[in-house]
């Protein structure tokens, strides 16, 4: 297989089929916390797009450079059991970053994304990604399509989200189901409806 | 064993010293410098990013004052006390404000106005445009009732009692929302101090009115003939009290027929 086919197969497969959200259960809490009004899902899915494509790229540095670095493991030391709290460590440090840098150089963009970017340091997708990646062990180039490609899919979730909950508070729902409730079931039914997705790969 | 716990100690230690060192220095190099006056003014703005102002949320306001695109009383919510304190930053006097409070122009209650058919069905005032007749309500003037002002409202101040809007004025802010939020033009905001304030505002002719709604102003004039401060005046069949020209005497409330003048 190309490199370019093997790119596009992860990018469909982790946007649509294995969405991080309705078939992966990550990044769950801004997705019903974020997704009252589609504007502001759309900010928040934008946001992630941005912070999950820089950290894929950055923790897959860190991973092939310090932890699984040859010259460590020639001499039988294996740091990769660290990849958990060091991603952690990386991404905070990373978010940081980016917000600091945003503020100075595009304060337009970072007018839109602003409020967003410090909820992300907390969004499990943006670990779960950079996991994964060292998981399937993709090399640099595939960390970055598959880090933007779940960040999409993360996108579409949200926003198809937040479209739906803008129709359901005009709705007559029993006393019993309103709020939180209802916003499970209905992800509930969107993640059954993206499994229709399933096998395609 | 040891060697292992000693590494990965190391390793951990060290990613998280660089990395406190790169977000420290790279804090200082990408500090962004912001007038010392709008933090001060964001701290005395009451924060409830509510939007009366025109700008979104409170620090969009601070940065416009701060900037002098602003007047120092441009927060409806703070009143008087708010832009005091702001003058007292910026080094300007605040003029005196009125404080104000909104009023729902209606008084058709369920058992007050009538109603063409029962409907079930979305529960929203705009959509009440493509529900036959404007909603089931017979006044085509009159509060909906479906409460899109309660939603507007960011400070709980407003609630639909007996099927029409009421707003609470002791919480109101006046911040102006819910007077956006309803489709029928309802709502207005008045003076807190406000005496006499009319409750309807049905610019159908006075045979509609009554068959609609047992408080509505049939358009009348009594009230207009005796305001001695040419005050109230009906334009469009619906009584409007001027207020900057009431006195408070109460002789409209007094000789109005359908007793609709607060």
């Amino acid at each position: 297989m190309s490199v370019l086919a093997k790119l596009l197969l992860i990018a469909v497969a982790s946007a649509i089929v294995n969405n991080v959200v309705l078939s992966q259960f990550l990044g769950i809490c801004p997705f019903l916390g974020v997704s009252k009004k589609t504007e502001t899902a759309a900010g928040m899915g934008g946001a992630v797009i941005f912070v999950i494509t820089i950290s894929s790229f950055i923790t897959g540095l860190i991973y092939k450079f310090v932890l699984a670095n040859p010259v460590l493991v020639s001499k039988g030391i294996d740091l990769t059991y660290l990849k958990t709290i060091v991603f952690i460590l990386v991404i905070a440090a990373l978010v940081q970053f980016v917000e600091m840098f945003l503020k100075k150089k595009m304060p337009a963009l970072y007018q839109s994304l602003g409020v967003y970017l410090p909820l992300i340091t907390t969004n499990c997708a943006v670990l779960g990604v950079s996991l994964n990646c060292v998981t399937y062990e993709y090399n640099l180039l595939e960390s970055v399509v598959y880090g933007f490609a779940t960040a999409v899919g993360f996108f579409i979730a949200i926003v198809l989200m937040a479209g739906i909950r803008e129709k359901i508070e005009y709705n007559d729902i029993p006393k019993t189901f309103k709020g939180t409730a209802i916003v499970l079931i209905t992800a509930c039914l969107m993640s059954i409806a993206f499994m229709g997705f399933s096998g395609m790969i | 064993m040891v060697t292992g716990i000693i590494v990965a100690a190391l390793v951990v230690g060290c990613v998280g010293i660089i990395l406190g060192f790169f977000l420290g220095i790279s804090g200082e190099k990408f500090k962004v410098e912001v007038d010392p006056r709008e933090e001060a003014i964001l701290d005395v703005l009451p924060g409830n990013n509510c939007g009366g102002c025109g700008y979104a949320g409170c620090s969009g306001l601070a940065a416009a004052i701060a900037k002098g695109e602003a007047p120092v009383g441009q927060c409806p919510v703070g009143g008087d006390p708010v832009a005091a304190k702001v003058g007292e930053i910026m080094g300007v006097s605040a003029g005196a404000s009125v404080k104000k409070v909104a009023f729902v122009k209606c008084a058709g209650t369920c058992e007050k106005a009538n109603q063409d058919y029962e409907y079930t069905g979305v529960e929203d005032c705009a959509a009440m445009a493509f529900v036959p007749n404007g909603g089931p309500k017979s006044c085509n003037y009159g509060c909906l009732g479906y409460g899109n002002c309660v939603k507007a409202c960011p400070f709980d101040s407003i609630h639909i009692v007996n099927g029409i809007a009421k707003v609470d004025a002791k919480t109101c802010k006046a911040c102006g929302k819910c007077v956006a939020a309803c489709p029928k033009n309802l709502i207005e905001l008045v003076p807190y101090e406000a005496m006499h304030l009319v409750q309807c505002s049905s610019k159908d002719k006075g045979k509609d009115v009554m068959s609609a709604c047992s408080v509505g102003c049939i358009g009348c004039h009594l009230c207009e003939k005796n305001c001695p401060s040419d005050a109230i005046h009906v334009v469009d069949n619906v009584a409007y009290i001027d207020q900057e020209k009431c006195t408070g005497c109460g002789i409209c409330a007094e000789k109005c027929p359908k007793k609709i003048i607060l």
